[in-house]
């Protein structure tokens, strides 16, 4: 079974151990919201899950593969902070790149996915003209042509309007129905169903 | 090898878009070589004499204009992040990136340089070996330049510990670059220093994506 096995993580960022000893599995179909303070290690610990970052202690596994393995990165879809994309492009240029980085984006289609998050008619349109909740969009089109079966989403509805928002939960619950996974840390109140909580 | 031509083409893309950031180190190249003739003699002999220290020397500072960009934008707006998770080899995506560094500030110094070793007297065979030595030495560079924009990478302001880290390493490069040139000048077997630039290349090409690639692991963690 393909599941998400988090074992005695620990954290620490220069003197302040952020967590320690921290462990849950998650199996395929859960959402889990990471809550917490400000600088409590929410997106510490999702860079660790994404393999970006090592914790001090402490293992991740899904499906038997370890984080930072090859495997587990084409298993994985990380949207940090940042919305990851270049100024310079346009919504499909950067899609087009950011699904390169990816092969488990199969066959795109950058138009569609671009359609679902409300940007139709934006494929052109260079990225540094576009609102910062409109770029967030681009970002999160990502989602719709993603085959990863984890999603690590760090913050993202920030930015997004309440029309975004329900585009976005929608999507995550119809990834869990299909037997995906999602852990996503936000300070806003969701409606996702069935919602795992831990807090930091 | 395709996210090799895709990074390749995504970095020369956005550069052409955004001209001022490789367009400002080359002029900072053509301005101050052609400001030297004013400064200190519009004698030929004088001016052939130091032309090859003034031309390299004013190429390293031109490339360590550029290496700052190299990493900083695409590390502030998060696609770094996307591209050290990438279950693509990261070392060759480094690489597409340094060589993209190379064609937009290495290669029209090269182009320029026949131009500005004439403005300062270069006889023809000193420039056609000045050219080879830029030919052979600036992708090392840009190569070496790349280890310390990635182990900066996030470190807010960090030109000048960027300098303090590469300029030692770019040393050897500008001796036998400038003997190279100064030697041709007075028909003097250049085939060592050629050598030595040949082999500094060939250990950058081999080793510095894969530091670089080791160094940016460790700034992004």
């Amino acid at each position: 079974m393909s599941k998400l096995t988090v074992n005695n993580l620990s954290c620490q960022r220069g003197y302040n151990l952020l967590f320690e000893n921290l462990s849950f599995n998650l199996n395929p179909g859960e959402i889990l919201r990471i809550s917490g303070q400000n600088g409590s290690g929410k997106t510490s610990l999702l860079k660790i899950i994404s393999g970006l970052n090592s914790p001090e202690s402490g293992s991740i596994t899904y499906n038997q593969s370890k984080a930072n393995s090859e495997k587990y990165q084409l298993e994985t879809l990380y949207l940090g902070h940042y919305a990851s994309l270049s100024s310079e492009l346009s919504c499909i240029e950067n899609l087009e790149y950011l699904a390169n980085l990816s092969t488990e984006i199969v066959s795109p289609d950058f138009h569609k996915a671009l359609r679902e998050v409300g940007l139709k008619n934006y494929e052109n349109e260079l990225v540094g003209q576009l609102s910062a909740g409109q770029k967030r969009r681009v970002a999160l089109s990502l989602l719709f042509i993603s085959q990863s079966k984890v999603w690590l989403l760090d913050e993202p509805f920030t930015s997004l309007d309440s029309d975004g928002i329900k585009i976005i939960e929608s999507q995550i619950e119809k990834h869990c129905l299909k037997g995906g996974i999602c852990i996503l840390t936000t300070h806003q109140d969701s409606n996702i169903k069935n919602l795992r909580e831990i807090s930091l | 090898m395709n996210i090799f031509l895709t990074t390749l083409t995504r970095d020369l893309k956005m550069a052409f878009r955004n001209p001022s950031s490789f367009l400002n180190p080359l002029m900072f190249f053509v301005i101050s070589i052609s400001l030297f003739p004013i400064a200190i003699s519009p004698d030929a002999e004088t001016l052939s004499n130091i032309a090859p220290g003034i031309i390299w020397v004013i190429t390293m500072l031109s490339v360590l204009l550029s290496l700052n960009s190299l990493f900083h934008y695409d590390y502030d707006n998060g696609v770094l992040e996307q591209v050290v998770i990438s279950h693509q080899p990261l070392s060759l995506i480094l690489l597409a990136k340094t060589t993209a560094h190379w064609i937009l500030t290495g290669l029209p110094i090269i182009v320029l340089s026949p131009l500005l070793g004439m403005a300062l007297f270069l006889d023809s065979n000193s420039i056609y070996i000045l050219i080879l030595t830029l030919c052979l030495a600036t992708p090392c560079l840009s190569l070496i330049g790349s280890i310390g924009a990635s182990l900066v990478v996030s470190i807010k302001n960090s030109g000048m510990l960027l300098s303090l880290l590469i300029l030692p390493l770019y040393i050897p490069i500008l001796i036998f670059a400038t003997s190279a040139v100064s030697q041709s000048q007075f028909g003097l077997p250049i085939n060592g220093q050629l050598y030595f630039l040949g082999s500094i290349l060939i250990v950058s090409l081999m080793t510095a994506p894969f530091v670089s690639a080791i160094a940016l692991k460790i700034s992004m963690e």
